[in-house]
């Protein structure tokens, strides 16, 4: 239990670090969201920082196992078609609302940006929400 | 060597992010729902992987921007926009219920992609569609018909 905590406190310091470097080195805040969007409208030179921090990403993500923690092991139990239904609503809504957990979760509310703050307390709900009803549901039915 | 120091810094940060979710539980999809469970069996831990990103980084952010520019680029791209928009609330709405539905947000979504579980295919495709769905006119249209309600 106290494990656990320690580890997600330990993984959000380097997250946090994470979004430091990316700030330090390249002037950009880590939004995931954002990166990833920009990849499909950026002109040249823009281009490199976002595909390189997702190569990043997808390499780190190789390192996770071995370092022994784990990757979709515990799954949910969701049809293909509502995790599609979710995938559409996610990539939907971080365009529209310019950002997700990393750029308005971590790096707005530590700007003290008041949209981020919103934001992050209208997704958190409307998470919170969701897996209220998605769990009603599947009791009654 | 620009484009050398244009991608190290973004490489790096990627690596580190990518670590910084598999420790702390974020790539477990059924962590996060059960986080989002607040009315079931509530799991706080990724509410400390949340306080803990943010301590480090509004301390780093504000000795950053401290300086005159970043290592590599001329100046910092931080947004200043502060109106609450319709467009706002919406995305996070719309966010929110994709993220209690899969479990999944933009960075734990790709780091699940090396499982090659189909469900991260998925996730992954669909999100990427989603988001040209939020910058083409039919996303303008819809946002536009909700502010006249």
């Amino acid at each position: 239990m106290t494990e656990s905590y320690l580890s997600a406190l330990f993984g959000g310091v380097l997250i946090g670090l994470a979004a430091a470097g990316m700030l330090w080195s390249n002037g950009k805040i880590l939004g995931v969201s954002g990166i990833i969007g920009g990849i499909f409208r950026s002109k040249s030179w823009d281009f490199y920082w976002r595909i390189s921090f997702i190569v990043g990403l997808l390499l780190g993500a190789l390192l996770i196992e071995p370092l022994g923690y784990s990757i979709m092991q515990l799954e949910i139990d969701r049809s293909i078609f509502m995790t599609g239904l979710g995938g559409l609503l996610v990539g939907f809504g971080t365009t529209i609302g310019n950002g997700c957990t990393s750029g308005h979760g971590v790096c707005g509310i530590s700007r003290f940006s008041s949209r981020s703050i919103v934001a992050t307390l209208i997704f958190m709900f409307s998470g919170i929400f969701t897996v209220a009803i998605l769990n009603y549901i599947a009791e009654v039915v | 060597m620009k484009i050398l120091n244009t991608v190290l810094g973004p490489l790096l940060s990627g690596i580190l992010f990518s670590i910084g979710l598999g420790v702390s539980g974020m790539t477990e999809s059924k962590n996060i729902i059960a986080f989002l469970d607040i009315f079931g069996v509530w799991q706080g831990e990724l509410m400390l992987v949340m306080a803990g990103a943010i301590i480090v980084y509004a301390v780093l952010y504000r000795l950053i921007v401290c300086r005159s520019k970043p290592l590599f680029e001329n100046s910092f791209s931080i947004p200043h926009n502060k109106t609450l928009d319709k467009r706002l609330i919406f995305g996070a709405i719309f966010f929110g219920i994709g993220w209690g539905v899969t479990g999944l947000c933009p960075g734990p979504g790709l780091v699940a992609l090396v499982s090659g579980k189909t469900n991260a295919l998925v996730f992954v495709f669909t999100m990427i569609l989603g988001m040209f769905v939020g910058r083409s006119n039919f996303g303008t249209k819809i946002l536009s018909r909700a502010k006249q309600k």
